[in-house]
């Protein structure tokens, strides 16, 4: 069903925002299992919990209950009930555990909390869920029963995560582990989503990286001059927002951002630029592209199958990690990546939603955007192929991003977590609120 | 000495004629009289080189070959692998037909054995270049047989003992075996029996995402086996860029290779006549039925049985024998040049040192192998090359670095011929455009990569780059948009002011 009135309706943009923060924040509210507080990972059937969904459900909470759509002590009681779940669920090496070494396994049983499609101890989504632990922590700050064991629940969490064991015999390539196999070796290298990685486990008041993991993981940065535009490369736009969601990276420099003169903050804007000038030269002809359609990044897609358009063979891909401007791309466009840019291109990143609004009004549901359109793939509508639901991910980013530009409560909250400017710190960041 | 009759396999005329120009069969070593300037051992590229270049320049020089002259490279490497990788691009083509506004052949039937056919005819016509004949006419004394150093200037082939003023050790690297429970018994190709094969096999598996697997894997898809490609990395190259990599795995996609990265064979048998290969990829096991196994998982020094103990040169097994800056080996009277030695194993890299290795010996040379800017390419379809320093090189040294990137979308000749996957990246020390290191992924980056190699052999810059003017629509225009974009970034906010009052004074 379509859904009426968008940006025909004369919104501002403060209502047109607010509607979709408030749509995706929804999501949260509704993919919650009481029993155990976890949060699917899509809203699709039978989806399994994500861990990193539920950090980004814990950042949320504070979100809600700041702009009023949630009562505080209902986010308590859920954040607290995630906490518990947590804390408790089982930890070991066995293939139907919820975690080992203080790690969790990417997806869990919505029910029973247990690994689910062989899933793998994830770092990254680890790393995803203690920011939500740490975000629910700073925010739930009062000397009541609940608030207090939340800080209590979470502090636990935290310290017990053994971020030397993870290290895998490894310097500065992250890993997953399956205890089918043991380490699993990604590749990582170059920038990616993975500063907040490196910044919790050098914190770690029990299990710290060493300081020297950080610049080791920097060593292998390419700053690159794309279209006119210098940044810290990165393919997928969702790598420069992850870390960005909880972390104000605004004035605040390591080593690598103090020799090229720029910042984190200031390297997510570029990349959007770069993104936005991709989809303007659209070299591949993909329908829909150009300057207030863009946001190519890991996201649903339409499947892996090819099909000829107009006389020209086309590839198209399932979820991938779509990027720019070396690919892949098969068309598809994520708009929550686009509105997620909303903090470091806001005048772009709105013009974008008004177009997508405009445009292609059929893929909004609910005041969500959906995991992903592709106009060059035949659908029903101008959209092509649309994403069917929502994924938690990308609803997730679209609550923080948002909320980070409307008020920078999620910046602000985390400031005053003492673990990421600790741990901001040990990387070599100085300057700006550091200071 | 090896039977020159039982390198005829498959015996056809082109290959008859390739051995009787690289091991001709009535071929008898001349006598030695008096001591060498240069005793070259393996007639490679390497070998070649140095044998020729000395005796250009008026050395006594002998060469020794226990195989066949031309080494890999013309016999099981570089030549059959890119001659028949060009037939197999052309089915390529033929199939992306429509995407060029032409009509698909119908019935696109592989002719397998034609196109290996015209491998070794090629082969036989690049073989007459180094054979034994022409050699001799050179001056160099030719030696058929294996090679045994006996002393520290001495060396016997046969029954016949050389002496040295100087040796040039350069016996290449052969195929690594792939120590996997189950594969001898089951049998496998390598680079040196792949180009043997006369039919194409249906199915086939690749160990190792190396230069050698992936473009044979490639090739062997476009020819159309079904292939499995297996790589224990998470991606193809390890040692080149992530993107560089990607846009490989993606192109292998394309062509339909079923890829499986880290995956690692842990077992292989028979069964049924197939054979049946067993993958291990996060502790998940599976089985893939093949017909044939290619290991292509890297290369070993030939150094076991030249007695390289008796004549003092230190070697191991893993990098071969130990060479210092300017390819010295412990004893030094002996130098080595080429695989044997090198890290980098490529035809041009074993030429390259093969000359700074003769000028040092015979010459008093005091040239270093790493001030040498060495290219490489793998010639994958795109073609991924490059030159110099990796910017995580550069970073480790803590030497500044940018990148300057040109997508191949944006050049224009790249867009008409359809070629528009790839990259030029030049990796610049900032303040100097000092160009540090260059990798270029695109249909013909093996034909861009000199330019930058120049580049950086010259010492220039990317400013002298941005001065040349180039011939318009070509490819390498790349090269110049980067250079470009360097010098966009030259212009100060003062100098763009400064020349704007300029101009305004001007109206």
């Amino acid at each position: 069903m379509v859904e009426p009135g968008t940006a025909e309706s004369g919104q501002s943009d403060e209502e047109l925002l607010d509607r979709f923060q408030r749509g995706a924040f929804g999501y949260f509210l509704e993919q919650f299992n009481p029993d155990n507080g976890l949060v699917g990972d899509t809203d699709r059937a039978g989806a399994p919990a994500s861990i990193a969904v539920v950090g980004f459900a814990l950042s949320c909470y504070p979100v809600g209950v700041e702009r009023g759509w949630i009562a505080r002590a209902d986010a308590a009681q859920r954040a607290l009930a995630v906490l518990r779940f947590f804390c408790d669920s089982r930890q070991g090496d066995q293939p139907d555990a919820t975690g080992y070494k203080g790690f969790y396994y990417h997806f869990l049983d919505m029910k029973t909390g247990r690994r689910v499609w062989q899933s793998e101890i994830s770092l990254i989504d680890t790393t995803l869920l203690l920011a939500g632990v740490l975000t629910a922590a700073t925010y739930f700050d009062r000397d009541a029963a609940d608030e207090n064991e939340i800080r209590r629940r979470a502090d636990f969490i935290y310290r017990r995560v053994d971020w030397l064991w993870a290290r895998g015999g490894g310097v500065s390539e992250w890993q997953g582990w399956k205890p089918e196999g043991g380490f699993l070796h990604y590749g990582w290298d170059g920038y990616d989503e993975a500063i907040i990685l490196y910044v919790l486990g050098m914190a770690s008041p029990t299990f710290p990286l060493p300081a020297d993991n950080y610049a080791k993981w920097t060593a292998t940065y390419q700053w690159e001059n794309i279209y006119d535009v210098e940044f810290l490369y990165g393919g997928p736009l969702f790598l420069h927002h992850y870390s960005q969601a909880w972390i104000d990276f605004a004035g605040i420099r390591d080593q690598f951002m103090r020799e090229k003169k720029s910042d984190y903050f200031e390297n997510s804007r570029r990349a959007a630029l770069v993104q936005r000038e991709y989809a303007r030269r659209n070299p591949y002809g993909f329908a829909g592209y150009g300057k207030d359609c863009w946001g190519i990044t890991a996201c649903d897609g339409p499947g892996f199958t090819t099909l000829t358009i107009g006389g020209r063979e086309r590839r198209f891909l399932g979820y991938a990690a779509r990027g720019v401007p070396f690919g892949p791309d098969d068309g598809t466009i994520d708009p929550c990546a686009t509105l997620a840019s909303l903090p470091f291109t806001p005048e772009l990143s709105l013009s974008a939603l008004r177009h997508f609004c405009t445009h292609y009004p059929d893929m909004i549901r609910r005041s969500r955007l959906p995991s992903g359109f592709n106009p060059s793939f035949p659908g029903g509508s101008a959209a092509g192929w649309i994403s069917q639901g929502s994924f938690g991910l990308d609803q997730g980013i679209v609550v923080l991003m948002i909320e980070n530009y409307r008020s920078g409560l999620i910046w602000r909250l985390m400031r005053r977590c003492p673990y990421i400017g600790q741990g901001l710190r040990r990387a070599g960041f100085t300057g700006g609120w550091l200071s | 000495m090896s039977d020159p009759a039982s390198l005829v396999t498959p015996d056809d005329p082109w290959r008859r004629a390739l051995v009787e120009s690289v091991h001709p069969s009535g071929w008898s070593n001349p006598k030695p009289a008096g001591r060498y300037n240069l005793v070259v051992i393996g007639a490679g590229p390497a070998g070649l080189v140095a044998a020729r270049g000395a005796a250009t320049l008026g050395a006594k020089v002998a060469l020794i070959e226990r195989g066949l002259l031309g080494g890999d490279c013309l016999n099981v490497g570089c030549v059959p692998s890119k001659t028949i990788i060009r037939t197999a691009r052309l089915y390529a083509e033929m199939r992306d037909a429509k995407n060029y506004g032409a009509l698909v052949p119908g019935d696109i039937d592989v002719d397998f054995a034609a196109a290996m056919a015209r491998m070794r005819r090629i082969q036989a016509r690049l073989g007459r270049t180094d054979s034994a004949w022409r050699l001799q006419e050179e001056g160099i004394d030719v030696y058929f047989g294996a090679a045994r150093f006996v002393g520290r200037d001495t060396v016997a082939v046969g029954s016949q003992t050389l002496r040295f003023a100087k040796a040039l050790v350069a016996t290449g690297a052969r195929s690594l075996t792939p120590a996997i429970p189950g594969l001898a018994e089951a049998g496998y190709l390598t680079n040196e029996s792949v180009f043997d094969l006369t039919r194409c096999p249906r199915r086939l598996l690749v160990m190792g995402g190396g230069p050698l697997g992936c473009e044979l894997a490639q090739a062997f898809c476009r020819f159309g086996a079904h292939v499995v490609i297996v790589q224990d990395d998470p991606m193809f190259l390890p040692k080149e860029e992530r993107d560089a990599a990607q846009l490989l795995s993606e192109a292998l996609t394309r062509d339909g290779v079923e890829i499986h990265l880290n995956t690692a064979v842990v077992g292989a048998r028979c069964e049924g006549g197939q054979k049946i290969v067993n993958l291990s990829s996060g502790g998940d096991r599976f089985d893939v039925a093949v017909d044939e196994i290619l290991a292509g998982i890297g290369r070993t020094p030939n150094v076991e049985e030249l007695n390289l103990e008796a004549a003092g040169v230190a070697y191991d097994t893993s990098r071969g024998i130990h060479v210092d800056d300017f390819l010295r080996t412990a004893n030094r009277k002996i130098y080595a040049a080429g695989d044997v030695c090198l890290e980098h194993k490529f035809t041009h890299t074993a030429e390259a040192s093969a000359r700074l290795a003769v000028q040092n010996a015979l010459f008093l040379g005091r040239k270093r192998i790493s001030g040498l800017a060495i290219p490489w390419c793998t010639y994958t379809d795109p073609e991924i090359a490059h030159v110099g320093m990796y910017v995580r090189q550069a970073r480790r040294r803590a030497i500044p670095v940018n990148t300057f990137t040109v997508l191949m979308h944006d050049v224009d000749r790249a867009v008409t011929d359809g070629e528009e996957q790839g990259f030029v990246k030049i990796h610049v020390r900032p303040g100097s455009g000092r160009i540090l290191g260059a990798t270029v992924v695109a249909r013909h980056a093996g034909e861009m990569i000199n330019g930058l190699s120049l580049a950086i052999s010259a010492k220039l810059g990317m400013s002298d780059l941005a001065k040349v003017v180039q011939a318009y629509p070509t490819q390498a225009d790349a090269i110049k948009l980067a250079a470009d974009a360097y010098n966009r970034t030259r212009l100060m906010p003062w100098l763009k002011a400064l020349a704007r009052r300029w101009l305004a004074l001007q109206r």
